[in-house]
């Protein structure tokens, strides 16, 4: 198995742009990775798009192939990955495979997501496709109900509180204040978030993330080549998708997410690497709770530590594991379809010290967790300095 | 009628489309008793009063309550407190 690094990457601001549709977004990300790294688009030689919804949120279907093109790539094998929320860290994922097994070198993943066009109330339909339609769902069910579910019982099983929840949307918004990309740029206090307007009990807006357009793109390439296009490659150390029961019901435990372990295990194993060795991360805050489990089913933390160990700094740009530098799917903003690939391009954005204000100093080993629905897809990713 | 107790719950306040009247209303996920390998739990309209994790719920019979005649909650189980 060959080698693989990230030799560009590029980003589309995340926010709600009643002027711009899906297309536009997706070229715009894919040209600025393009320009990243100084390729052209007759150099790519396989195109990935992660997306989860663009026929029901933007009417458009066989989408990748809409993008490639759009992007100047012709005759190119261009494939869409849905899995939900984890769409294009699926993508990236399938994207490594090929470049690791040699059938490819240069390969561009991009990930995109129009959502604002629609009403909440079907923002809440259409996400509510990635759960069991045929149970829970039915029962009125949202995302933001389900991610309260477990709340609930995270709360019941571990004396989770209120607070350690408002503590990761404090922290993220803070970060997403320094995010000039950022959709919300706000610090809130404790307070405010203990007191959002209630979505599903116990979560309030301010647990939630963000209903978001934008887009992002990489592009994967073998280490050896790297040097062809960029001097700044970042290694992909580890990587692993898991997979696990769509339906909330199914599982025996709703406080852990099993996919997040068997994935986080196997990008480990491959980078030879521990918990204590990560020096930060993105990790999938879709629900404050949704943090607080993944630093918890990453090793970072036992079992039932990571609302303490948010609400104390220690995930905090100046703590000892700055999680969600970038905002996160809280503050950043969170266009379905896209969040995979953008966490890849926050994690390389800090690793070659171009992070601004929010630029962290210890940053040559990070980990991206993407997840899918309620935890039914996930995809784990760690990146190295070459 | 089955019968179980809360395994976990919430109340919905920003609903979809097509429950957006229902608003407020109660889910839960409720472990059945008696429940073999397999339909050991099952995603639940909690109807009346409001229940907590470990209250004992039994399923609404048809007829009991107006709920169990809409077309919107059809083929979903509906609880209340036992």
């Amino acid at each position: 198995m060959r080698s693989v690094a990230v030799i560009g990457a590029g980003k589309t601001p995340f926010g709600i742009f009643a002027d711009r549709d899906l297309r536009s977004l997706a070229v715009e990300a894919g040209e600025k990775c393009l320009r990243n790294c100084h390729a052209t688009p007759g150099q790519i030689e396989s195109f990935y798009l992660g997306n989860f919804a663009g026929p029901a949120f933007a009417g458009q279907n066989h989408l990748a192939p809409y993008i490639s093109t759009a992007l100047g790539i012709r005759d190119v094998p261009a494939t869409r990955v849905e899995a939900a929320c984890a769409s294009s860290g699926s993508a990236f994922f399938h994207a490594w495979t090929e470049v690791a097994a040699g059938v490819y070198d240069i390969v561009m993943v991009v990930g995109v997501e129009k959502m604002t066009s629609r009403t909440t109330g079907r923002v809440n339909e259409i996400l509510a496709e990635a759960g069991d339609c045929s149970g829970e769902m039915r029962a009125g069910n949202t995302f933001a109900s389900l991610f309260a579910m477990i709340a609930r019982r995270h709360m019941y099983e571990f004396g989770t509180k209120k607070e350690h929840l408002a503590a990761v949307a404090v922290k993220n918004h803070a970060n997403g204040a320094l995010n000039p990309d950022a959709q919300m740029r706000k610090v809130i206090t404790l307070e405010q978030a203990m007191q959002g307007k209630p979505i599903a009990d116990p979560l309030n807006l301010y647990d939630c993330s963000l209903v978001s357009d934008g887009a992002a793109a990489v592009i994967l390439a073998p280490l050896e080549r790297a040097r062809e296009f960029t001097d700044k490659p970042v290694r992909v150390l580890g990587i692993a998708q898991a997979s696990d029961f769509v339906a909330l019901d199914q599982k025996d435990d709703i406080t852990t997410f099993p996919a997040v372990r068997r994935a986080g295990e196997k990008a480990y194993q491959m980078a030879g690497l521990g918990p204590r060795d990560i020096q930060f991360a993105e990790l999938h805050d879709c629900f404050t709770i949704a943090e607080i489990i993944a630093t918890e089913d990453l090793g970072f933390v036992g079992r039932g530590e990571g609302g303490p160990f948010a609400l104390e700094g220690h995930s905090a740009r100046n703590g000892q594991l700055p999680i969600n530098t970038s905002g996160g799917l809280k503050a950043k903003g969170h266009p379905v379809g896209a969040t995979g690939v953008a966490q890849i391009c926050d994690l390389v954005l800090q690793m070659r010290c171009e992070a601004g204000a929010r630029q962290i100093p210890r940053n040559s080993v990070g980990l991206a967790e993407n997840l899918g629905g309620s935890g039914a897809s996930c995809v784990v990713t760690i990146l190295g300095a070459p | 009628m089955r019968s179980g107790t809360v395994y976990t719950e919430t109340v919905i306040y920003s609903a979809p489309d097509a429950f957006a009247r229902d608003v407020p209303y109660q889910t839960a996920i409720i472990s059945l008793e008696g429940g073999g390998a397999g339909t050991r739990r099952l995603t639940a309209r909690i109807l009346g009063d409001r229940v907590r994790i470990g209250d004992p719920v039994i399923e609404v019979e048809p007829g009991e309550d107006p709920a169990t005649a809409s077309p919107l909650t059809a083929g979903v189980p509906l609880f209340r407190k036992a």
